[in-house]
C-alpha cells in the first residue's frame, strides 16, 4: 500500500486516476504516525513552495523517519522540490533536506520567447542509468507546469533544458523525483510510475517485516 | 527545448462533440472519450472540452464527459464553457480537469481568477479571450462572441496575467470558421505583452497556418479543432510537417 500524502496543495484526482489505471493500491493517511504503515510514500502537489509549510513537524518527521527506513518516496513537482533543503519561493519553510541543494526562481528570457511558468513539453537528458527511468527512450518528452527548479547535483538522473539546465528527474538510493507530471505525460509518464511501483513491489517483498503492510 | 503543443478542441453539447465533423473511423460518431483516445495515439499534446451549451442539464452531461475522457488519456485535460463561478471550477476539476478555462466571468468578476488561481494554481486557470480586429487594436468580445466588453486584447490579457491566469487562450473572431490561417499579428501582439504562454486559437485550416502562428504569431500553442476531425489533416501528419520545418514538437 503506498501513502498519497495529501497536503491541500493543489488537486490530487490525476495522480488518483494514473495509480488506479496502472493497479496500485494507495490511500491517504490521515495522521503522521500511520506514514510507518505504508511501504511507500508519494508527496505530489502543484503550487507554492509555501504550501509545504503544511508538512512541517510531525509530517516532515514521519515521512524523514520512513525514508530513512528504507522506504522508497516519489516526490512529484512540488512534492520534487520538497525533498531538497528548501526554495526561494519560501525561503522560511524547510524542505525534507533529504537531497543537498535548493531550489531556485528559473529566469527564462522574454526576448528569446523562453517563458515563466516553463509550461509544456520538454525532452529529458538522460544523465546515467536509473531504476525510475526504465524502459524509457533518451529524449523522452513530459509535461512540465513550474517556475521553479532543482539544481543539477549527483543525485540528477534526467536534467531539462529552459534557458538554463534543471534537475527534471532525482534517483538517490530510496528517493524519487521528478519535476514534471508524469500523471499528464502520456505513455512515458505511465512508465516512470510504473518503474517506481516495482521499486515499491521490489522492497516490499524483499522486507521480511509484514509489518510494513504491503 | 520545450515543445510547440498542438491542442485538440471537443465542442460538446449533452455529451457528444458537435461542429461539423466526419466520423469516418469512429464506432460512436461524437463520443468525446473515443475521439480523445483517437488523438491520443495520434500524439496530441493536450485536449480542451468546451460546452457550447452551458445550461444545467448539460452541465451533469459534462461531468461525466469529463470523467469519461480523463479515464481514458493521460494529458493534459482543459475544460471550458459557462464556468460562472468557484463552484462551476470545482464540480470540472473534481470530474478530473486539470485547467479550466474563464471567459465572459474573467471579465465581470476578474476576482474569480485570483480565488481559482489561490485554489488550484495558476497553471490551472485559462482566461480565454475573444477578440477580433477593431482600429489598429484588438477588441475582446464577451458572451459567445455578440457583446463587446469595450476592453482591449492586450490590455486584458496583461490584466488577466497580474491577476493569477496561468495560460491565455486568445480566439480571433475574425478567422474562426474560416480555415484561413490564424491571426498571426494578434497572437504576436499578446504573446509579446505578457509572459505566460498563449495559445492561439481560429482559423487553422492547413498545417502552413500552424508553422506560421507558431513563427510570426509567436505562439506557445495552437488550437484547433474541426482540422483534426477530417482524416486530411491528422496530428501525426502536422507534426512531422512541423518536425520538417524545425519547430520543436513532441514526435
Amino acid at each position: 500500500m503506498i501513502a498519497l500524502i495529501d497536503y491541500g496543495a493543489g488537486n490530487l484526482t490525476s495522480v488518483r486516476k494514473a495509480l488506479t489505471a496502472l493497479g496500485a493500491d494507495f490511500s491517504t493517511p490521515v495522521r503522521p504516525e500511520e506514514c510507518a504503515r505504508y511501504c511507500a510514500v508519494i508527496v505530489p502537489g502543484v503550487g507554492n513552495f509555501a504550501a509545504t509549510a503544511a508538512l512541517v513537524g510531525r509530517w516532515r518527521d514521519a515521512i524523514a523517519d520512513t525514508v530513512h527506513g528504507g522506504t522508497p518516496l516519489l516526490g512529484i513537482c512540488l512534492g520534487m522540490q520538497w525533498l531538497f533543503e528548501g526554495s526561494d519561493e519560501a525561503p522560511d519553510v524547510p524542505g525534507l533536506g533529504v537531497l543537498e541543494g535548493r531550489v531556485t526562481r528559473l529566469r527564462g528570457n522574454a526576448d528569446a520567447g523562453l517563458k515563466i511558468p516553463h509550461v509544456g513539453w520538454n525532452a529529458l537528458d538522460f544523465r546515467g542509468d536509473a531504476r525510475i527511468l526504465s524502459g524509457l527512450a533518451p529524449q523522452s518528452h513530459v509535461y512540465f507546469t513550474h517556475s521553479y527548479a532543482a539544481p543539477v547535483t549527483d543525485a540528477c538522473v534526467a536534467a531539462t533544458t529552459h534557458g538554463e539546465t534543471f534537475a527534471a528527474v532525482v534517483e538517490h538510493g530510496n528517493v524519487f523525483g521528478v519535476q514534471f507530471h508524469p500523471e499528464k505525460s502520456g505513455d512515458a509518464g505511465l512508465q516512470i510510475l510504473r518503474n517506481f511501483l516495482a521499486v515499491t513491489q521490489q522492497r516490499s517483498l524483499s522486507t521480511p517485516r509484514a509489518e510494513a503492510g504491503c | 527545448m520545450l515543445t510547440k503543443r498542438i491542442i485538440a478542441c471537443m465542442d460538446v453539447r449533452n455529451g457528444q462533440v458537435v461542429k461539423g465533423v466526419q466520423f469516418q473511423q469512429l464506432r460512436h460518431a461524437g463520443d468525446p472519450a473515443e475521439l480523445a483516445e483517437r488523438y491520443n495515439v495520434e500524439g496530441i499534446d493536450e485536449v480542451v472540452v468546451l460546452d457550447i451549451t452551458a445550461t444545467l442539464e448539460s452541465r451533469q452531461a459534462l461531468a461525466r464527459t469529463i470523467s469519461a475522457v480523463a479515464h481514458r488519456i493521460f494529458l493534459p485535460l482543459t475544460v471550458g464553457g459557462g464556468i460562472r463561478s468557484e463552484a462551476d471550477a470545482a464540480a470540472a476539476v473534481d470530474a478530473g480537469a486539470d485547467k479550466v478555462s474563464l471567459n465572459t466571468a474573467a471579465l465581470s468578476n476578474p476576482t474569480l481568477i485570483t480565488t481559482l488561481a489561490r485554489r488550484y494554481g495558476s497553471q490551472a486557470v485559462i482566461v480565454a479571450i475573444d477578440a477580433k480586429r477593431r482600429g489598429d487594436g484588438f477588441g475582446v468580445y464577451v458572451r459567445s462572441g455578440t457583446a463587446d466588453a469595450a476592453r482591449d486584447a492586450v490590455e486584458w490579457a496583461r490584466e488577466a496575467e497580474s491577476r493569477g491566469a496561468g495560460e491565455i487562450l486568445l480566439t480571433s473572431m475574425d478567422r474562426d470558421g474560416t480555415r484561413s490561417g490564424f491571426d498571426c499579428e494578434m497572437t504576436a501582439a499578446v504573446s509579446g505583452a505578457v509572459n505566460i504562454p498563449v495559445i492561439a486559437s481560429g482559423g487553422a485550416g492547413e498545417v502552413q497556418h500552424f508553422y506560421d502562428v507558431f513563427t510570426d504569431g509567436r505562439a506557445d500553442a495552437a488550437l484547433a479543432a474541426s482540422i483534426f476531425h477530417y482524416d486530411d489533416t491528422g496530428v501525426s501528419e502536422l507534426k512531422h510537417y512541423l518536425n520538417t520545418r524545425h519547430i520543436p514538437v513532441r514526435m
